[in-house]
């Protein structure tokens, strides 16, 4: 017993000092290989007695599993320290910098315009669009503004030819013309779109962009028109409440015709939109008048609704604090950058109009 | 149109104070522009304290002043007056001032070699008394905390400046306001006095309006005032004129000039003297000439209306007068005017002409016929009183009678209309006030239409009177109907999304830019389209619609180089033109790509952009959008203004005439001629209309869901082939060979050079092969590689590298 104990005691010793994976290996080999000293050992056991042998044989598999488990430890402990000291070499400086990012934007014109299709969506209404060159007929004399009526000297218009049959069209009003003319009755659409006029300076680009309006059936009346616009005024500003005047004004294609203005007030140089006592006129509405409506084969004593036509680009603008509006067409890689938009940032109802 | 508040109450008697009338005025649609006191030449005086007063250095009697005005810094102002001294509190005048005394205009000057912004006045300089010794000595109590405000108290009136809407020529007039503040309960209007006036003698110069077919006059009246003694307006006509922020000019003249703004009744004086035995109102002929009123001489073209003497043309009427007629501080007799014409006439011809005057706003917008009389009456009272002279008979000639109008209303539309209820004794109140003449004839109102509101001409006219009087407030607030018609977006518009966020997604800022541009870069891009002009550009430089988006995205990429940014991803998604005719147009994407990849970095190697970065975003994008990628087909057929040899287009069916995208270098002349400094430049663009709407969304178009556990095995093949086979049709062949068992073919290496014979190219492929029934053996696959390399060799002419 002594003699295997003193073998224990020993190759525990040897084992505790060892460091090297190879050498514990060796160690095994000489203990449990084929001529092992623990191997011999259990070969002794055929010739003694056999008293002798149960105790041995017992003494002898607790020696060879106390050493089997030193060993695979110590080789674990090896390993580790091993893989340590190697990754501890391997240490890479992770500030140095990532592979280049290409940041993309949407431009903010385009952004607000999904954001009020999203509005608008939510209580029904559709997309169309009109071809941004028209015909004098659709951008003024089906619109209830024959050549010789004062307000087309509101609407400087750029000229295809000499004759003023073709034009850049002056608003999105026209679409209004194009989508009853070739369906029927009720219509519930916006178009948002590009719009020209020929004046060019600090807070006019000779283009800009206008979401046209209109909702035609049976009883459309102006407390519709007052609902859809306090709705979408409260939803684009994202607000719970929104300060908002409707006051008597004209166009040609509506009557009665309102501009709408709504409250704000300046905090900390910054505008706040909702509350305050000063007015901002954002947009211009009314009932569509009869002539329009005979104009497009809709009969009036039928059909009536309202019409609306908001400034894209000055929504923007009051929404995310942009003060110069021909900034928004002079592609400067800085302002889109600084005033773009994430691609991935899809205005929803679900998920809030803007993050 | 511009008045003040006591103008107004000349027309209303009213107990709202000023604020209440301006909320009135805006909320009955008259909307206030501004209600500012009119600006006053004392408005520059300043009070000012002298800070430092030293010796002018050139000269003893002359002091150096620092003053200070009330800003950021002092002035230095000098000064003679023996008084001035260090603390002084006193008056300055700022450069561009006027010194009362001597209506002199103060400018920056040197006076004696030192600078000297303004001046320090005396008492006598600002009228106040005749000191003259010194300047100004204001008190330290009273003044002391005023510095840098005005000295003198603005006590002009304040001006209500309203916007008035072109449907409303009745409010060009004071009288006219006042009339639709009373209707909306601001007040009374008043009773016009019955004139007293005495008429002695006949209107003795004889007029005629010619009976032609574009006369644009039906209404002449005109009465003869003797023996005036022109001169300037007596102080609260000229106020009056003043706060029109216009010129006074004579009596007579600013008469006039204020009965039109008084009534919207423009008139013209003529000097009497002046006119050659008569008064024509005809239609001009070409070439007719004349001076006006404002210098310039204009030359007639056919049918305007002028009114003329035996001379010629003495004034274009409703229009500006001439100078051959005009009025002057000696006329002593005068011929007063007061015409209708016609509007359509009038607006004619300032637009040929280009001229804009106040009695042509009002003409063309209509002015009523039934104030001849009134206009006339007014001005001769006041030149009466103001000029004396003798007022002869009216004389009124007409070629067409008024004809009073009426319309029937049935106040259910107003209901119908606003979704509100108006008791008809409150609407017919409403509309008596605003000048109607009601009768009832059961439920539908009878309505005599005031001869000054041209604008009403139907019933929905009537439900705006009425609703704009009552107030939009009382309008309800209706919760918005959800009810959908149909879809929000059709195939296109979704698609429009679609490329458009996952362009930007690729590292691409999204840009809009005009949708006109310059002729000269737009020829570069223009192929076979017609160039479209616009007639009126903003700029020469502006002066063609786009027929591609790319002369403006090259133009701004430029700029942005010019800037100092060296690698840009741009884009824009829009228009672009094909035809002058509204329909003739494209939305396309355009984007640029400039500079390098993996600039300056630390583990990468950097390299210049090329055409397979354009190529995968183009096609990634593409296929984000819903494209399938197997779908499309790339092909070497590209517009001019692409590199011939380093671009491509995507093509949805083999022989299409029309890509869907185009891909890769710019032609190098193009950025020569564009003179555009940069390593790379790349482009692509998609034209979206090209672009087949599927029949079946995808979620129904989506094959069977099945995949194979079997083993698949790789082989490798490398190829020497034509240089100008195309790789896209080596894979083709090789997917064609067994269509089921062949997965994938990918190209991993090109190249030419070294032990490839001159003309052709080694393309190598590793191709994936795995079978849906079992795992294939070793014969088998034997069996596909062969059937591969005979396909290649025999359908591309290529034969196996061995």
């Amino acid at each position: 017993m002594s003699d295997i104990k003193k073998i224990k005691d020993d190759y525990i010793d040897k084992l505790n000092t060892e460091n090297n994976v190879d050498k514990v290996n060796n160690i095994k080999s000489e203990l449990f290989g084929k001529n092992g000293i623990i191997s011999n050992e259990f070969k002794k056991l055929g010739s003694i007695s056999v008293e002798e042998r149960k105790k041995l044989a017992s003494d002898l598999n607790n020696v060879k599993d106390e050493l089997q488990n030193k060993i695979s430890i110590k080789i674990q402990e090896i390993e580790t320290q091993e893989i340590n000291l190697k990754l501890e070499k391997e240490k890479i400086d992770v500030t140095l910098p990532e592979r280049d990012i290409e940041i993309g934007k949407i431009h903010p014109v385009s952004q607000v315009i999904d954001e009020i299709s999203s509005i608008f969506s939510e209580i029904g209404f559709s997309v169309e669009e009109g071809p941004d060159v028209e015909n004098e007929y659709n951008n003024f004399t089906a619109l209830n503004t024959p050549d010789n009526h004062p307000a087309r000297d509101m609407h400087d218009t750029f000229y295809l030819d000499n004759n003023k049959e073709l034009l850049l069209r002056t608003h999105t009003s026209p679409v209004q013309v194009r989508t009853m003319l070739k369906g029927k009755p009720p219509f519930k659409i916006i178009a948002p779109g590009r719009t020209y006029r020929s004046d060019s300076d600090q807070t006019h680009a000779p283009m800009f962009h206008q979401v046209e309006g209109l909702h035609i059936d049976k009883n459309i009346n102006m407390g519709h028109l007052k609902g859809c616009l306090n709705y979408f005024i409260k939803e684009f500003f994202e607000v719970d409440k929104i300060k908002m005047r409707f006051r008597p004004s004209h166009f040609p294609f509506t009557e009665p015709s309102a501009e709408v203005d709504i409250g704000y007030e300046i905090k900390n140089g910054k505008i706040v939109i909702g509350e305050g006592d000063k007015w901002l006129e954002i947009l211009g509405c009314g009932m569509v008048h009869p002539n329009v409506l005979k104009n497009v084969k809709v009969n009036p004593s039928k059909y009536q609704g309202y019409a609306f036509g908001i400034g894209i680009d000055r929504l923007g603008m009051l929404k995310y604090g942009i003060n110069d509006l021909r900034a928004f067409f002079e592609t400067d890689y800085r302002w889109l950058t600084h005033f773009g938009f994430d691609p991935l940032d899809v205005p929803s109802n679900y998920r809030g109009l803007s993050r | 149109m511009k008045f003040t508040v006591d103008w107004l109450k000349n027309h209303l008697d009213t107990k709202f104070n000023n604020n209440q009338i301006i909320d009135k005025l805006t909320n009955i649609g008259l909307e206030v522009e501004s209600f500012e006191n009119s600006t006053s030449e004392s408005d520059s005086f300043i009070v000012a304290k002298i800070i430092n007063a030293k010796t002018h250095p050139n000269a003893d009697r002359l002091k150096l002043c620092d003053v200070d005005i009330g800003s950021d810094k002092t002035i230095e102002v000098v000064c003679g007056a023996p008084n001035a001294k260090n603390g002084l509190l006193t008056v300055y005048a700022p450069p561009g001032s006027i010194i009362p005394k001597n209506q002199m205009k103060l400018s920056v000057s040197k006076i004696r070699g030192v600078t000297s912004y303004g001046m320090l006045c005396s008492e006598s300089e600002l009228l106040l008394s005749n000191e003259s010794d010194g300047i100004i000595e204001l008190k330290n109590n009273k003044y002391a905390n005023k510095i840098g405000e005005k000295y003198f108290k603005n006590t002009s009136e304040k001006v209500i400046d309203l916007s008035i809407t072109p449907n409303r020529p009745d409010c060009l007039g004071v009288r006219g306001i006042a009339r639709d503040l009373s209707a909306a309960g601001a007040g009374k209007l008043k009773i016009n006095k019955k004139s007293n006036l005495k008429h002695r003698g006949n209107q003795n110069i004889k007029v005629t309006i010619k009976k032609e077919k574009a006369q644009g006059c039906t209404i002449f009246g005109s009465c003869l005032i003797k023996g005036v003694t022109n001169k300037e307006s007596p102080k609260w006509l000229k106020d009056k004129i003043l706060s029109l922020g216009q010129k006074p000019i004579s009596a007579i003249v600013d008469i006039t000039n204020y009965v039109m703004f008084d009534l919207n009744r423009p008139l013209h004086a003529y000097d009497a003297d002046k006119i050659d035995n008569e008064i024509i109102v005809r239609s001009s002929s070409k070439g007719e000439s004349f001076e006006a009123l404002d210098n310039k001489k204009y030359i007639l073209e056919n049918d305007m209306c002028v009114i003329s003497d035996r001379s010629g043309v003495l004034g274009l009427g409703g229009i500006i007068g001439g100078t051959r007629s005009g009025t002057e501080y000696s006329t002593k007799n005068i011929l007063l005017e007061s015409a209708y014409f016609l509007p359509r006439s009038i607006r004619k011809t300032s637009k040929q002409l280009n001229i804009d005057t106040d009695a042509k706003f009002r003409f063309e917008r209509g002015i009523d016929p039934l104030s001849i009389e009134e206009g006339l009456i007014k001005a001769s009272e006041l030149i009466k009183q103001i000029c004396g002279g003798e007022i002869s008979n009216l004389d009124v000639k007409k070629i067409e009678n008024y004809k009073k109008t009426s319309i029937n209303f049935d106040p259910f539309l107003f209901e119908k209309t606003t979704g509100f209820n108006v008791e008809n004794k409150e609407l017919i109140k409403i509309l008596e006030k605003l000048g109607f003449n009601v009768s009832k004839n059961k439920k539908i109102l009878k309505l005599a239409i005031p001869s000054w509101r041209p604008d009403i001409t139907q019933p929905i006219d009537i439900v705006e009177e009425i609703v704009r009087i009552k107030g939009y407030e009382h309008i309800n607030t209706l919760e918005p109907i959800k009810t959908r018609l149909k879809p929000t977006l059709n195939y296109y518009q979704k698609l429009f999304h679609f490329l458009q966020r996952s362009v930007a997604s690729k590292g691409y800022l999204e840009t809009v830019t005009w949708s006109f541009t310059d002729s000269k870069i737009n020829q570069l891009f223009k192929e076979n389209d017609e160039e479209i002009q616009i007639v009126n550009p903003i700029s020469s430089d502006l002066n063609v619609l786009r027929n591609s988006i790319f002369p403006n995205l090259l133009f701004y990429l430029k700029k942005n180089l010019d800037r100092g940014f060296k690698d840009i991803s741009l884009f824009e998604i829009g228009p672009a033109f094909k035809g002058k005719n509204p329909g003739d147009q494209l939305t396309v994407i355009g984007a640029v790509r400039a500079g390098k990849v993996s600039r300056l970095s630390w583990n990468d190697k950097e390299r210049i952009v090329d055409t397979f970065d354009v190529k995968k975003d183009v096609i990634q994008s593409l296929c984000e959008a819903g494209i399938n990628k197997d779908d499309i087909i790339i092909d070497d057929r590209t517009p001019s203004y692409y590199h011939p040899g380093k671009s491509g287009g995507v093509y949805q069916n083999k022989n299409e005439k029309n890509a869907i995208a185009y891909f890769g270098e710019i032609h190098p002349n193009i950025i020569k001629k564009l003179d555009i400094k940069t390593e790379g430049l790349v482009i692509f663009e998609i034209c979206l209309d090209y672009i087949k709407e599927s029949k079946q969304k995808i979620k129904d178009s989506k094959s069977e869901y099945k995949f194979s556990d079997f083993q698949k095995s790789e082989r490798d093949f490398a190829f020497i082939i034509n240089k100008n086979f195309k790789s896209q049709e080596l894979v083709n062949i090789i997917k064609s060979v067994d269509k089921k068992l062949i997965k994938s073919v990918r190209v991993f290496d090109v190249f030419e050079g070294e032990n490839i014979p001159e003309g052709k190219k080694s393309i190598a492929v590793n191709v994936t092969i795995q079978s849906e029934e079992k795992t294939l053996n070793e014969n088998d696959l034997d069996n596909i590689n062969k059937l591969i390399i005979s396909s290649v060799e025999s359908k591309s002419g290529a034969k196996i590298r061995s």
